[in-house]
């Protein structure tokens, strides 16, 4: 891998509350570069949902450095590091969070609403990163109208729409039948073909098993990363 | 985010619960729908009483006999018609004098108790001219007629006798045949409530006495002074009417009590505006108890709109901005519904419509203050939710 860092951990800690205090994180590094797709895999309760939500810079960490896209979201304040979010990271969510009364367009457009982007625009871009989906016939559609591996499409979509530096996708197969969430996997595959960067949550080691790199996580330590980079 | 973004945002609670809506802005629309009625239906009878004094005019002045100061009712004397004639700004005067023993009757077999509180009056022929009172049905009393038993009815008086023109009434002991009715003449309550005879007639048949000439003396004289005179007339009237007693002459002017009922009229039934004002505070508990539910149940959207990068502020803007919206609505249906209330209610009375401005910017900015007080603290609720939480309920 020669691409630019795009994600860099170093000494990650995180401390949920005082007494006693858990330690859900006990410093975490690693790096993911442009291109990359990785997962974290980890049972329940080793810590991966705390990395990906300090990742997502929806937690700040009790210690150690975050920096997505190279900038460190230390000390950032709450307007900064929502631009991050709306501009540099992308999420997909296991329970697909789309909203049901709009059209699937809009729910994808709805990834660009943060980022100050004109409605026309938002719009013109949803229906591209629908196509890279391959839910284009679908644009106008209510989401309750579609199957669940469509749905999750959709939230891909959202995610990419505003082409982030990174997206990170919390057990994305998790509320799919197996052949669904192969087909999810495939396109995963195929947007990392196309240049996507992608970092794969999920306790499921076989799913992990089939991605290039995987960073496992256990009582909140990295034990083994497969693919770090030289 | 644009202001489109804005309104499209923060009614996406709205749009996807219409109906839970519409009911938690029922309150806030009626609240202000009774404020709006009460205001415009009080505003438009002052409006209607207002053009009523207007059609009528004010420049008509009441002389009537007032107490003698050793007690007892004083007379105005014969002559004073034809003095307030000379009086500089009179245009027109005319008079009646009220005949205390006689009483009307529809016919002779109603005991004589039963007068109805009607009266009889002998009447100057200028009467109706002056007090502004039409002639509704039939004709009023000539130099000829006035010498007759003949008899024209005030509006309340044949309203009450349930008679008409060419019918008979029992008037002083004989029958007088009804030539007439008049229209109402709010500025001379004393007319409708009068059958009306000439001065002779009262005289010839009913044995009136005049303390001289031909006719009088009176009790009441109506002046019609010229327009905008009426407060340069008005002082000098006891004077010219009875020189010898000026004191026992009270003058007054009827359209004052119309002004005053008027006045009265304008002033809004505090009642209906209280009960209005506890209408809007239900109302604004239930916004504020939806928007709190409201937040509650969108957990999860509120952690998907922190993902896509919404910062506090729009969040709480977001949702501050559902509640303002939910109270608009209501405040304009409910202003809305208020003015058709009031328009409805003025058409049938026959009122212009007028819905002051302070009654329904009032009501709309009352809806508005409302919708921003009970979102407040939803909004910074939902602003405080910590995303991570707010998404693992999902």
């Amino acid at each position: 891998m020669s691409g630019e860092v795009v994600l860099e951990l170093a000494e990650v800690t995180k401390v949920y509350g005082e007494a006693p205090p858990v330690r859900a994180l006990r410093g975490v590094s690693f790096t993911v570069r442009r291109g990359e797709l990785a997962a974290i895999v980890g049972p329940s309760g080793s810590g991966k949902s705390t990395l990906l939500h300090v990742v997502g810079t929806l937690e700040p960490p009790t210690s150690g450095a975050v920096r997505v896209g190279g900038v460190d979201v230390a000390g950032m304040g709450d307007e900064a590091l929502s631009r991050l979010r709306a501009r540099e990271i992308g999420f997909v969510f296991q329970q697909f969070f789309l909203a049901e009364h709009a059209t699937v367009r809009e729910n994808v457009a709805d990834g660009l609403l943060y980022a100050g982007i004109p409605v026309a625009e938002r719009r013109e871009r949803a229906d591209r990163a629908l196509e890279r989906v391959g839910l284009a016939h679908r644009a106008s559609f209510r989401p309750s109208t579609l199957s669940g591996g469509e749905r999750q499409r959709v939230a891909i979509a959202r995610a990419l729409v505003g082409e982030p530096s990174i997206v990170l996708a919390d057990e994305p197969t998790g509320n799919l039948d197996s052949a669904t969430g192969a087909s999810i996997m495939a396109l995963i595959d195929e947007l990392n073909a196309a240049g996507a960067t992608i970092l794969v949550i999920t306790h499921d080691a076989d799913l992990a098993e089939r991605l290039p790199r995987r960073i496992r996580v256990l009582d909140g330590e990295v034990v083994a990363d497969t693919g770090v980079a030289p | 985010m644009s202001l489109g973004d804005r309104v499209r945002v923060a009614s996406v609670g709205l749009r996807a619960r219409p109906l839970r809506a519409a009911l938690s802005a029922l309150g806030i629309a009626i609240g202000t729908a009774a404020i709006v009625a009460v205001l415009g239906l009080s505003s438009s009878s002052q409006a209607g009483l207002l053009a009523e004094i207007d059609r009528l005019g004010t420049n008509l002045l009441t002389v009537e006999a007032g107490q003698r100061l050793t007690g007892g009712e004083a007379v105005l004397p014969v002559e004073a018609p034809a003095r307030l004639t000379l009086l500089d700004g009179v245009r027109d005067v005319a008079h009646s004098a009220r005949l205390e023993d006689a009483h009307v009757y529809r016919s002779s077999e109603i005991p004589v108790a039963e007068s109805g509180g009607l009266q009889v009056r002998a009447a100057s022929l200028g009467l109706p001219a002056v007090v502004g009172a039409g002639v509704a049905r039939g004709r009023w009393l000539n130099a000829a007629t006035a010498r007759l038993p003949v008899a024209v009815l005030g509006a309340s008086a044949a309203r009450r006798l349930g008679l008409g023109p060419g019918q008979r009434i029992w008037l002083g002991g004989r029958w007088f045949e009804v030539a007439g009715v008049l229209a109402p003449a709010p500025l001379a309550p004393d007319v409708d409530h009068s059958a009306l005879i000439g001065y002779p007639a009262a005289r010839v048949h009913l044995g009136h006495v005049s303390a001289g000439g031909e006719d009088g003396p009176p009790s009441t004289i109506h002046v019609r002074t010229d327009t905008g005179r009426e407060t340069s007339v008005q002082p000098r009237l006891a004077a010219t009417a009875n020189p010898q007693a000026p004191s026992e002459v009270s003058v007054s002017r009827p359209s004052d009590v119309l002004t005053a009922r008027a006045a009265a009229a304008g002033a809004f039934d505090s009642l209906f505006l209280g009960l209005g004002a506890v209408a809007l505070v239900v109302g604004a508990v239930g916004v504020a108890n939806i928007m709190i539910i409201s937040v509650l149940e969108r957990r999860s959207e509120i952690g998907l709109r922190r993902a896509l990068g919404a910062t506090r502020r729009q969040i709480r803007a977001q949702f501050l901005g559902e509640s303002l919206l939910l109270a608009l609505l209501g405040g304009v249906a409910g202003v809305l519904a208020g003015a058709a209330a009031t328009a409805v209610y003025a058409a049938a009375k026959g009122w212009t419509v007028v819905i002051p401005p302070e009654a329904w910017a009032g009501g709309i900015g009352a809806a508005v203050l409302i919708g921003a007080v009970a979102g407040l603290a939803p909004a910074v609720r939902a602003s405080r939710m910590s995303p991570t939480a707010a998404l693992r309920t999902g």
